[in-house]
């Protein structure tokens, strides 16, 4: 490497021994990154600063946190009352939550948007659905160790899916719980998971880094760098459009922290859980409720012989609804992938987005009457979307002509941007 | 930027990386003080640490009784006109480390032969000066201790030894005497572990070894 040869001799000696340093200059300084990354590529790394901090938090958290039944729910007033600075720690931690996750499904539609999930970056893909479910059960476990009304009801519900599994359905909720009930057994292994789990997304970011590293970031034209004249040193140039980004999304997340820290949260967790009185609603936090929705809305299927009853089926189809992620790279036959030159799906994309908040909206109301419908057909769109319009659109549509290289598209657009005369 | 500007050793660039820089670096540092200071004591805690009131008129001479006062053993011990008379002799075969708590082990109220406000009465942190543990209450002289001991604290850790007014011997693994806290009388009978009396300020923490 070059940089490391300029360094100091403890830096060389260091070196010559643990590369860190050229590890360091290769995936920083040397890494070539598209020029034109907008500012929908923020988000990655935002989402790994949030994973960072979010541990950070929890572990200071847990420094003050009692793991029982009895003395969780108290323990958490005890940090907002009488711990030092406890109330700042447990709202950026708590509102974390909620903005890794706004952080990450931006991530996620950004790759949707502009198909980072198309060859060669199936794995890159793949590796972050499963940081994406991990993030939710994490989350879904965080969530019941306050041992409020939503976090006992929430923990029933959900553990209760694992009930529609035919025959040993309830045997394996029984086991899950370590009871017949949500119960001190559950809040105690689920606090033991909640801690262990943002360690194996670390590792899992680990892998999603290393793919993407392979073969670079994706960029706004969906097209390959074909040169050193498409792409510019990641340090300096996205670092401090990484940091600048930061600076945003921190001015945005600490509003929330200092000024409505509870917007976003459930004022019924506030009630110490009650095994005898489930409350008037039950809703996942905000960043579960699509999902939620597809749980709820699902009726009877029926087959040509047999029935899946509603229960079974509603639970397929929330987890299928991330199922058919891990396939996307191969039901989106367009080889094409910036939507920047897919006219038709470009659409269907905005659609797909509207359909997330229709059943985000379902998820927060009670399922009667216009809200059935509605879920259903969210659900029935969100399931055409990737099984049956991906893989057709693939072959109906007509791209647009894609432009010959990154540096071409983007030199072009200068003189035009300012309103210049285009010199040939 | 001139050429005359990369003359005097920096450019705009360099000043903005350095301001920028600086700031983070003390935006990073106000964002560990909250964390760093939520690992000490909560306001429960302290609220828990506060001055604690013992009613010592059952304790009879010769006799001791144990307290918590911050998590601590606090010894209290009513001595007996003999064990006084023991203390303020030279002591021949086990010297004592520090005979007139030289060291700040104790208030100032209590830096005397007797190691407390009224001669008989004897408060202590029990805790010993070597590594933590609680020496035993040995009153009577010889026994197991061998035939000088004069009577005082025994600690089964170590073997660190005491005599009845705390006082550290020499010889043993303990350096400093056992510390005195805070304490004040209520009335004759009362007293009031964790406040000073008026015109003393003495804290626990500022002793040389807890």
């Amino acid at each position: 490497m070059d940089a490391p040869r300029k360094q100091s001799a403890l830096v060389r000696w260091i070196d010559y021994r643990l590369p860190i340093f050229s590890f360091m200059d290769h995936e920083l300084n040397a890494y070539p990154t598209p020029r034109n990354l907008s500012y929908w590529w923020n988000f990655g790394s935002l989402a790994g600063f949030m994973l960072v901090l979010m541990i950070a938090t929890g572990v200071f958290l847990a420094m003050q946190y009692t793991p029982h039944a009895d003395f969780a729910f108290d323990s958490v007033e005890r940090i907002m009352r009488d711990v030092n600075w406890g109330w700042l720690i447990r709202y950026i931690h708590m509102n974390g939550a909620s903005f890794f996750f706004i952080v990450t499904y931006i991530h996620i539609f950004r790759g949707l948007y502009y198909g980072s999930y198309k060859a060669p970056r199936e794995l890159l893909w793949i590796l972050g659905v499963v940081i994406l479910l991990l993030m939710m059960a994490t989350a879904f476990m965080g969530y019941v160790l306050p041992w409020g009304q939503m976090s006992f009801w929430g923990a029933t519900v959900i553990t209760n899916l694992f009930s529609a599994i035919p025959i040993v359905g309830n045997d394996i909720v029984t086991w899950l719980l370590g009871g017949f009930a949500v119960g001190n057994p559950a809040l105690n292994r689920f606090y033991s998971l909640h801690y262990l789990l943002p360690f194996l997304i670390v590792g899992v970011v680990v892998l999603h880094l290393v793919a993407l590293h392979q073969h670079g970031s994706n960029n706004p034209l969906g097209i390959d760098r074909k040169g050193p004249q498409d792409s510019i040193p990641f340090h300096p140039y996205y670092t401090i459009k990484d940091l600048f980004g930061m600076g945003v999304f921190l001015i945005v997340y600490a509003a929330f922290i200092f000024f409505m820290p509870n917007a976003l949260g459930d004022p019924a967790n506030y009630i110490p859980a009650n095994p005898l009185q489930t409350p008037p609603e039950i809703v996942p936090e905000w960043y579960l409720l699509p999902f939620y929705a597809i749980l709820r809305s699902v009726p009877d299927i029926w087959l040509l012989l047999f029935t899946i009853p509603a229960k079974t089926a509603g639970v397929l189809c929330m987890f299928g609804s991330i199922g058919v992620l891990f396939i996307l790279p191969w039901l989106d036959t367009s080889p094409v992938r910036s939507s920047r030159f897919r006219p038709v799906y470009k659409w269907f994309f905005w659609l797909l987005v509207i359909d997330a908040f229709v059943l985000g909206y379902v998820g927060a109301h009670r399922p009667e009457g216009f809200y059935v419908l509605l879920g259903r057909a969210g659900t029935l769109y969100y399931f055409f979307h990737f099984l049956i319009l991906l893989p057709l659109l693939g072959k109906l549509e007509r791209p647009r002509p894609l432009p010959a290289s990154i540096s071409a598209a983007v030199l072009r657009a200068v003189p035009a941007a300012s309103g210049k005369v285009e010199h040939a | 930027m001139t050429d005359a500007a990369h003359d005097d050793g920096g450019t705009r660039r360099d000043f903005l990386i350095l301001a920028a820089s600086a700031m983070g670096v003390v935006g990073a540092g106000a964002v560990a003080g909250p964390f760093i200071s939520s690992m000490s004591p909560a306001r429960d805690t302290l609220a828990a640490g506060a001055p604690v009131d013992i009613d010592i008129s059952h304790i009879q001479p010769g006799q001791q009784i144990v307290v918590l006062w911050r998590s601590r053993p606090i010894f209290i011990m009513n001595r007996t006109p003999e064990e006084l008379q023991k203390l303020q002799a030279a002591p021949d075969a086990n010297p004592l480390r520090d005979p007139s708590s030289g060291a700040l082990q104790q208030p100032d109220y209590a830096k005397n032969w007797h190691r407390s406000i009224k001669p008989e009465i004897l408060v202590l942190v029990g805790i010993c000066t070597h590594l933590g543990c609680i020496p035993g209450f040995n009153p009577q002289p010889g026994g197991e201790l061998g035939p000088s001991w004069q009577g005082g604290y025994f600690c089964p850790c170590h073997g660190s030894r005491y005599d009845l007014s705390g006082r550290v011997f020499a010889g043993v693994p303990a350096p400093l005497n056992l510390p005195v806290p805070p304490y004040t009388f209520v009335s004759d009978t009362v007293i009031r572990i964790g406040e000073n009396p008026a015109g003393s300020n003495f804290d626990l923490n500022s002793v040389e070894q807890l």
